[in-house]
């Protein structure tokens, strides 16, 4: 059992400085993510794009910030504990008892859900009847590569997970790779790797083709793909992978007991608390008056919740508000000097 | 102001009226247009307003950029009148606009 004085859910910039201003006025926090890197939606749906809305800083992409905010945190040595999804949060006594679904627990007095848009799940395919055959003969990652030797594996996708494994699984399996246009996005020497191997018949390329069915009893035995003329084609495969990237769903923070409009919870905003004592949310997920989905917004909304959080953790003291600029417990708690 | 048509999933129609200078996918969610999640919130980065555009209209917008076409690779069910309804920018040549609703967005 993890005890901390406040447990952040979700570790995309706003949880970032959430945790920074927790340190800032000395309270401790851990952070919990269900991805298994730091930097939620900016590293996750837009690491290259260009950012011109942070303040002092004209321009920065999404892993820009991210690494700029892990910097900034880093005098702190905060745990982080990635790849875990909190699945549980439930009132113990004073505390909120938290638990994630590797079977981590935590007890803290302050949760700050943090979580975006939720959490990020692989994209899957159309088709329900790929359900029955999901972690069997359907895939959406890779953990095991060696399960694929010697049989015929159909890939989907045209961005660089696709192409990666499409070259790497062509090594040791038959490989299929079917995506749903011409033009792949992914980089342009997997890209061209793609078209040598399709070539020397190492890889047997399917453009413009979606996948429509799947057959088979437990295991996959065939596949039918279709493409924009309806032409239906029957593939025999031992295994499906779809590469679609990832998708948010709000997923268990629906089960916690909070005010939930429209996938956002509904907080105040003088701490930014849900309609739960000791639960805040700050950042996309938070919904109230005029809020805008702005990482600014969540940069302000965190700072504001780890005060509150202040009262919670440390009863018996007084907050007392400090600049950086001149507090020497701050320098401390900084490290400098 | 200009009228946009959604037909939803279960076969209902919803006519709203969006302002010239809005996005569809910003008229949706103003009017509680079931289907358009639009989780990215309108950055070309997540593919959840995906919509299917009439025939008839598809032509008249605006093409599509490349960073628009490789969200719709990620898209549910994308088809050859997909889009991305927070790329269509409503004007008064889109009056009558129609988009249809997949039936989920992933």
């Amino acid at each position: 059992m993890n005890k901390t004085d406040a447990l952040i859910i979700g570790a995309g910039p706003t949880g970032l400085f959430t945790a920074h201003q927790l340190k800032l006025i000395g309270l401790d926090c851990e952070i919990v993510d269900n991805l298994d890197k730091i930097g939620g939606q900016c590293i996750e749906l837009y690491p290259d794009k260009p950012i011109y809305d942070i303040p002092a800083v004209p321009e920065c992409t999404g892993e820009e910030l991210t690494n700029n905010l892990i910097n900034q945190i880093k005098p702190f040595n905060i745990k982080t504990h990635l790849g875990e999804r909190v699945d549980e949060v439930k009132k113990d006594g004073e505390n909120w008892f938290v638990k994630t679904n590797q079977g981590k627990t935590f007890l803290t007095p302050n949760v700050i859900i943090a979580g975006g848009v939720g959490s990020f799940e692989p994209r899957k395919f159309p088709p329900k009847e790929c359900e029955k055959f999901e972690n069997k003969s359907i895939f959406y990652s890779v953990k095991d590569k060696t399960i694929f030797e010697g049989k015929t594996v159909s890939i989907f996708g045209g961005g660089d997970s696709a192409l990666d494994w499409a070259v790497e699984l062509s090594k040791t399996s038959q490989v299929n790779l079917i995506h749903r246009r011409d033009d792949f996005r992914g980089a342009q020497a997997t890209v061209d790797k793609v078209y040598e191997l399709s070539k020397s018949g190492q890889i047997n390329l399917y453009t413009k083709y979606q996948l429509t069915n799947v057959n088979g009893d437990n295991n996959l035995e065939s596949i039918e793909i279709k493409n924009d003329n309806k032409e239906i084609k029957t593939i025999k495969t031992d295994f499906a992978l779809g590469f679609f990237g990832l998708i948010m769903q709000l997923g268990p923070i629906a089960d916690w007991g909070l005010n939930i409009d429209k996938k956002t919870v509904t907080v105040d905003t003088e701490k930014f608390e849900t309609n739960q004592k000791g639960i805040y949310a700050v950042g996309d997920i938070c919904s109230y008056p005029g809020k805008l989905k702005l990482i600014l917004s969540g940069f302000h909304e965190g700072a504001l919740a780890a005060r509150a959080c202040f009262k919670l953790a440390r009863p018996n003291e007084k907050y007392r508000f400090e600049f950086t600029t001149s507090s020497k417990t701050i320098k401390d708690r900084l490290g400098v000097k | 102001m200009p009228k946009i048509i959604f037909n939803t999933h279960d076969n209902k129609t919803h006519t709203v009226e969006v302002q010239n200078g809005l996005t569809v996918m910003e008229g949706a969610v103003q009017n509680d247009i079931p289907g358009i999640d639009a989780d990215c919130g309108g950055g070309m980065a997540c593919a959840t307003c995906h919509v299917y555009v009439e025939d008839s209209w598809y032509d008249k917008l605006a093409q599509k950029d490349d960073g628009e076409e490789d969200m719709l690779d990620m898209a549910f069910e994308p088809k050859k009148n997909s889009r991305l309804s927070c790329q269509i920018i409503v004007s008064d040549e889109l009056d009558g606009l129609v988009v249809n609703i997949p039936s989920k967005q992933g």
